[in-house]
């Protein structure tokens, strides 16, 4: 290798300026992608805000849809919205937060474990109009719920399911085997150790995954309109809390209903330009909603971050 | 007081001060590096061994809060390679570094070879095909893998996927290559090949060696720094060093009572 | 009473693992019962139509008076916005994945990364206000013939709805690359543009690709977006700038009628989520494939 014993450097130097220059440019293109995102969040915002500012007063919560834009409400969407995440959140927390346990706690290496993963990551990409038409067959006709808020409420349950159970495991996964040792040393049963330290110290993540769901089914209209929510409801459910002893009902449950996404869909396919008004109002709030839930779950997973240091 | 060497110099370092943040790797360094010879950098793991190294190709400027002080000059152009005013890309591209892990990239044999050159911009393909064969040859490699230079790198055993990154490392006719313990991810028989190979390569070029294996520096170099607690106790002729330590520290360290 | 209370316990361990179990089971359940759902409507649905007039015809218009079954024009539409998505998602979300992974300092990837997962929960039906009525008509200055309803629009809109899922498993799959591979690069004098592009993506690659094959399933599977903004007619055509409909946006619209069950319009909708789920499947086997090698090359 006899190289000059000066190296040519100023070639090699012009090369690097080159090298840098494109560098520098992706830096530029880099940013500028990442930055689409929030542009378009924060135009979509920004646009929902002055189409629907006009709209935005309490008379708008507590009103019924109507023919006339200017008295329409959103009080049954937003009702029907808090009724039916009651029942998904029954639904799916148990549900997803037992098979979370389960799966990482007592699997054991067989087939079935190994079918219900790969079937799970299989669910969390099932597009959410396809759980529509499960519930549609399942709930509505087979099982003879009809277009109710339980069904609703199935539904979405059902199709948060795989996130709930993701963010258990993961949050669950988190926890050092030393804890589990510790208490086994102790004489608790695996069921004790369960109870007792894996269900308390992953509970922040498990909250954050469950928020996060929550917020998606809050958002989620496709599979609500395919079992047949109606569109327009002039009218709440029947109250869960009644007078006379026992005091709860649960016949809301076989009600009709709608929801807050479905009122806006709604909305906007309507020609007139003032349920357009009302639409981007109605999108004012469940973007806030989805925007707070989510904020909120970001935030508390930051905090148990920096929390809890094994 | 470190010995003056008194052959022609590839390199010297002129109280040399690195901090991680706040904490300091290294103190008041000062060392010659002869050209066309082996220098080998011994001492306890945590002295500063490899953190000295990676000062010679300025990896340290890859992650935030590192900080040098005082000179490395290159000969024979007197290039401060340390100065904030020179690009590290330049200094890497003059001296190049082997890894203690061997590090193919996930490409072929011949792409792990021909990269350097692609960085650089050469794209005329009889010259790439030219230093690969050259570079493979020079890293004894190519009689194994000339039937294959198209299969992934991975494919080649840990010492070969080795000499693989020797071949990378100078199919860009390098000044200064650094070897960071090169082997001591490699069975001994591997081992033995890449010290042979490092014989051979000082015909070429000057070599910088850290290793925690004291044979190893007595078999291959032709000076010896030993380094501790981030400062170089005793730097000399390997020969010296080992036979005649001029410290009782160096000497403890090579006669196996601490380290 | 020492071995009763053991006795008891071991009952209540043994319910419990039970439980779980099932719980864990309802999963299997939910596919089962998709997939028995889908095949039971959509077989009954072949017994009214032959699957060959269903895959091979032009025209999809099950509500008319003599209704035409062929599903190609909604399969067409759903490719259409599908691909206009892709090509605004992959890129992006491939250069926003190299950009947190290889350049962005720490601080931005805390901002950064939190803000992109907002943009994933923004309800669909937002997106779809603002592509029919924001978008469309900032694009119709542009392009004069564009309809009201275009799968151009949605395709743009769903395709930056799309970037975080694509950025995120590509940007964990490039973070994956172990250090001193990159060490290996910049040893030799490469720039981070450089690394990133001759030695991360090649070694990321299964990774990116089972992040590619996320986006493009969920841009498949997209409702909200394309049944407010694309319209709701069968059009034959990859003409981004006509009406068109998706698979998903024809069983939204019929949802929204009243249709009968039991009729054959009533099976279309199974025999159109039919089509959708096998795509996805498709897809889904297909990334769950790449992902598993990621693990093994590291």
């Amino acid at each position: 290798m006899s190289h000059a014993k000066t190296p040519n450097v100023v070639e090699m130097r012009k090369r690097i300026a080159l090298n840098k220059t494109r560098d520098y440019i992706f830096w530029v293109i880099g940013l500028l992608s990442t930055l689409i995102g929030f542009v378009l969040l924060f135009t979509m915002i920004i646009d929902l805000f002055i189409d629907g500012f006009p709209r935005l007063s309490g008379q708008f919560l507590l009103s019924y849809p109507s023919r006339f834009p200017e008295k329409a409400g959103i009080l049954s969407a937003w009702v029907g919205t808090t009724l039916v995440m009651i029942v998904t959140a029954a639904t799916a927390v148990p549900l997803g937060i037992g098979a979370g346990i389960y799966l990482e706690e007592y699997r054991r290496k067989n087939w079935l474990t190994h079918l219900i993963e790969i079937n799970m990551n299989n669910l969390a990409g099932v597009p959410s109009i396809i759980y529509g038409l499960l519930a549609l067959g399942v709930f509505v006709y087979f099982l003879k719920f009809g277009e109710s808020i339980l069904t609703g409420g199935l539904t979405l349950g059902l199709l948060i399911l795989p996130m709930v159970v993701i963010a258990t495991r993961e949050s669950i996964r988190a926890i050092p085997n030393s804890i589990r040792e510790a208490s086994y040393a102790l004489g608790a049963t695996k069921w004790q150790t369960i109870k007792d330290h894996i269900l308390p110290y992953s509970s922040g993540g498990i909250l954050t995954g469950m928020i996060i769901g929550l917020s998606r089914a809050i958002g989620e209209t496709a599979p609500i309109i395919t079992v047949g929510a109606l569109t327009f409801i002039a009218f709440l459910p029947s109250s869960p809390i009644t007078p006379e002893f026992p005091f709860l009902s649960f016949k809301w449950l076989l009600d009709p209903f709608t929801v807050m996404p479905i009122q806006m869909f709604n909305w906007i396919s309507r020609p007139q330009k003032g349920f357009h008004v009302n639409a981007a109002a109605a999108g004012v709030i469940l973007l806030f909603m989805t925007l707070l839930m989510n904020a909120f779950a970001i935030y508390m997973r930051y905090k148990f971050r920096k929390r809890i240091k094994w | 007081m470190v010995t003056q060497i008194s052959e022609g110099l590839k390199a010297e370092v002129k109280d040399l001060n690195f901090y991680y943040t706040h904490h300091q790797a290294l103190k008041n360094i000062h060392l010659q590096i002869a050209e066309k010879k082996i220098t080998a950098l011994i001492g306890p793991s945590g002295c500063g061994k490899t953190t000295y190294l990676r000062c010679f190709n300025r990896m340290h400027d890859l992650y935030p809060g590192n900080r040098y002080e005082g000179e490395i000059i290159l000969f024979p152009d007197q290039l401060n390679i340390i100065s904030p005013k020179i690009d590290p890309i330049e200094v890497r591209m003059r001296i190049s570094m082997v890894f203690q892990k061997p590090n193919p990239f996930p490409k072929t044999v011949f792409e792990n070879v021909a990269y350097g050159l692609r960085v650089r911009g050469e794209s005329r393909r009889s010259l790439v095909e030219d230093k690969v064969e050259k570079a493979l040859k020079q890293a004894a490699l190519w009689e194994e893998v000339k039937d294959r230079v198209q299969d992934l790198a991975f494919n080649l055993s840990g010492g070969q996927q080795q000499r693989l990154c020797i071949a990378r490392a100078l199919a860009t006719d390098p000044e200064i290559l650094l070897f960071d313990e090169p082997t001591s991810a490699l069975d001994p028989t591997a081992t033995s090949k890449i010290e042979e190979l490092i014989m051979q390569l000082k015909k070429e070029v000057t070599i910088i060696i850290v290793t925690h294996n004291m044979q190893q520096a007595a078999r291959v170099s032709d000076y010896t720094a030993f380094m501790y607690l981030g400062e170089i106790i005793e730097f000399d002729k390997t020969d010296k060093v080992f036979t005649h330590p001029s410290k009782k520290l160096t000497e403890d360290y090579i006669t196996g009572r601490f380290g | 009473m020492f071995l009763k209370r053991k006795i008891s316990k071991k009952i209540k361990e043994g319910a419990v693992e039970w439980l779980l179990l099932f719980s864990a089971l309802s999963s299997i359940f939910i596919t089962l019962g998709i997939v028995f759902i889908l095949f039971y409507e959509a077989l009954s649905f072949f017994k009214d139509v032959s699957l060959w007039e269903f895959l091979t015809g032009r025209q999809w218009t099950p509500l008319f008076a003599q209704p035409k079954f062929g599903i190609l024009p909604l399969v067409t539409g759903t490719l259409l916005v599908t691909g206009i998505a892709v090509l605004v998602s992959l890129p992006i979300g491939l250069i926003v994945a190299v950009y947190l992974s290889e350049y962005a300092p720490f601080k931005v990837k805390e901002v950064a990364k939190p803000f992109l997962e907002l943009l994933a929960a923004v309800p669909t039906v937002v997106y779809g206000y603002f592509a029919l009525l924001f978008l469309t008509p900032i694009l119709q200055k542009w392009i004069p013939h564009l309809s009201g309803f275009n799968a151009l629009s949605p395709g743009i809109v769903m395709g930056i709805m799309i970037i975080p899922y694509v950025s995120s498993v590509s940007e964990d799959s490039m973070k994956a690359v172990p250090m001193h591979i990159r060490e290996g690069s910049y040893a030799m004098g490469a720039t981070k543009f450089q690394t990133a592009f001759k030695v991360i993506i090649p070694a990321a690659f299964s990774g990116i690709a089972a992040a590619f094959i996320i986006g493009i399933s969920r841009a498949i599977g997209e409702t909200m977006v394309v049944a407010i903004a694309a319209g709701m007619m069968p059009n034959l055509t990859l003409n981004p700038i006509e009406p068109v409909q998706t698979l998903t946006a024809y069983i939204v619209g019929v949802s929204l009628g009243d249709v009968p069950h039991g009729t054959t319009e009533y099976k279309t909708i199974f025999a159109a989520g039919m089509t959708l789920f096998l795509m996805t499947l498709f897809l889904n086997i297909l990334g769950f494939w790449f992902r598993k090698r990621i693990r093994e090359v590291y």
